[in-house]
């Protein structure tokens, strides 16, 4: 056994740096706060120890967790999940197409709102949303007709959600797009040559055909990632109303859940579990989407 | 195409023009964005309320850009050193922390800040530049994406050059590291992201003013803004000044991915 590993110490030397601080700063802290899960913990006594109690009420007891942060959150992640991938992917390969020049600066007008966006969302939704007569979205509908009333875009329950989920749309050109984009440029152009004397006639088909099977790792990768940006979302509902929680819970999503038992009620064992519970959700997510995306092999 | 790219650097337009608004068109009805007459008032104002903190504001400059740097280089450094054995080598435990590093990912940042305070203050380095490094070297994400890249790398190229007598570093520097450079960029784009907009650890790992980060100096001169106007105007210039360095280090870089790939591309 020591030998075998022996054998491979380059590899385990090339990990090392890494997996070291990933030990320290990642694993344990978790590890950490899986265990506080079963406990009652409050940041200032001891911790005690519960059992599975805190997993008992969160599943069977927790009504706003049951009636609002689980259906909002899975509601959420069902359109912005797959919707900002696609869109991603799409804009990606739209961005490929383009020349050379002007690639980098639309590029970056893609991934503006991922640059900016703690400061981008107070700034720019908040008068474009607001809900009387003068934000910039309800002044449009009103001038062209569309709309009597000013609209509550970001207060009203019903429409909180659509408005986080649009805003959360246009922000959702982040790490997996830039990975894709670089994924599409990446391939190799005798490829399409190949394709075109084999008899690919549109861009379509050399997407389907071409593109996407060369491309899978980064596929891959921006599927996770949209997975994980996704189910993390939190903060968003809270910036666009102005109120915490959001208005009739409307727009109260598992993190959010996580950071009022956490910061504001100092329940730091069932935070703990909400967030090992979040865990078990996305990592099924997780498993359906390689299946879509993964090789054979993996 | 052109009217999306317009709809999403409206950030950038926004806080540009926010910044050299006077004050009487920062609150002015119905909102504005674009500034009607110009001026350097706001920069002014930051200047005068920075001049009065104890601790000079190079400082904190300096110790962004340090932490940004090093951090920069670290995470790309330590990422692909990482990334190229889960890809390409076999080796007991391998997937084992694949999926450790895909686990960990996922899990909810919030959750595990104090214990990680704890790690942190368990090894020393609280107060120290290392408290800054070390923390955002694990970048979970950076060693996916790497790994997701040097796994297109043919492995036919990297036996072509062990058998000309090349060991695993040359390997990595001469093969792996060129093919995979518009994931390294990447990865460096986001390590400077993170690395320079950080006030959690200034704000968890640092008690002196003198390690402390320029964000976080400005986070706290504009916190509590929300039904405030003395200071919006410092507050929108602080907002730009924190941009600028993102959009300067994204441009530089994306720029070298689109070049580097025209020329070559993997074959």
């Amino acid at each position: 056994m020591l030998s075998k590993a022996w054998s491979h110490r380059t590899s385990y030397l090339f990990i090392a740096p890494f997996l070291i601080c990933f030990m320290l700063f990642i694993v344990v802290p978790i590890v950490a706060s899986v265990c506080l899960s079963f406990t009652y913990y409050n940041g200032i006594e001891r911790p005690k120890f519960i059992g599975w109690s805190n997993y008992q009420y969160l599943i069977a007891q927790d009504l706003l967790f049951l009636k609002y942060a689980l259906p909002n959150t899975f509601k959420f992640a069902v359109i912005v999940g797959p919707g900002g991938y696609a869109a991603a992917f799409l804009l990606a390969w739209l961005i490929s197409r383009l020349r050379g020049g002007y690639r980098k600066w639309v590029a970056l007008a893609m991934y503006t709102p991922s640059l900016t966006i703690g400061t981008a969302m107070t700034i720019i939704w908040l008068p474009l949303l607001s809900g009387d007569r003068i934000g910039y979205l309800n002044s449009f509908l009103l001038k062209i007709g569309f709309i009597d009333v000013p609209k509550l875009w970001v207060t009203k329950p019903e429409l909180l959600m659509n408005s986080m989920i649009a805003v959360t749309l246009w922000s959702s050109m982040g790490v997996g797009f830039l990975a894709m984009l670089a994924g599409i440029l990446n391939v190799d152009k005798t490829l399409y040559e190949a394709g075109r004397i084999d008899g690919i006639r549109s861009h379509l088909q050399e997407l389907w055909y071409i593109t996407i099977p060369s491309m899978k790792p980064q596929m891959l990768f921006g599927a996770v990632m949209a997975i994980v940006t996704t189910f993390k979302t939190g903060a968003i509902g809270v910036e666009l109303s102005g109120q915490n929680p959001t208005p009739q819970y409307a727009g109260h999503l598992i993190v959010n859940h996580i950071n009022d038992y956490g910061f504001i009620r100092f329940e730091m064992g069932y935070a703990s579990t909400i967030s090992v519970f979040l865990l078990a959700f996305m990592y099924f997510a997780n498993k359906l989407s390689w299946r879509l995306f993964g090789s054979k092999e993996e | 195409m052109l009217a999306i790219s317009v709809l999403m650097i409206l950030p950038i337009v926004y806080i540009f023009n926010n910044a050299f608004k006077p004050y009487h068109e920062l609150f002015v009805y119905p909102p504005t964005f674009f500034v009607r007459e110009p001026s350097v008032q706001n920069f002014v104002e930051l200047m005068l309320v920075t001049a009065n903190s104890i601790v000079p504001i190079s400082r904190y400059l300096f110790n962004s850009v340090f932490i940004a740097l090093l951090s920069v280089i670290g995470v790309t450094l330590v990422s692909v050193l990482c990334a190229y054995p889960l890809s390409k080598h076999d080796f007991p435990g391998k997937r084992f922390i694949f999926a450790a590093i895909i686990l960990m990912l996922m899990f909810t940042p919030e959750v595990i800040q104090i214990p990680r305070y704890l790690v942190v203050s368990s090894l020393g380095i609280l107060n120290t530049y290392w408290g800054h490094l070390l923390p955002a070297l694990a970048l979970p994400v950076g060693v996916f994406l790497l790994k997701q890249f040097i796994d297109q790398i043919p492995d036919s190229l990297l036996e072509a050059s062990r058998i000309d007598g090349a060991n695993e570093i040359i390997v990595l520097a001469r093969i792996v590291v060129p093919m995979s450079m518009p994931a390294i960029a990447t990865v460096a784009i986001l390590a400077f992201q993170n690395a320079w907009g950080s006030i959690d650890t200034s704000a968890l790992f640092m008690q002196d003013d003198e390690m402390k980060t320029f964000p976080f100096f400005l986070s706290t001169l504009t916190s509590n803004l929300a039904n405030n106007v003395a200071r919006q105007g410092a507050a929108a210039v602080a907002a730009l000044i924190l941009l600028v360095p993102n959009l300067i280090f994204f441009v530089i870089l994306q720029s070298k991915v689109i070049s580097t790939m025209a020329h070559s591309g993997i074959k």
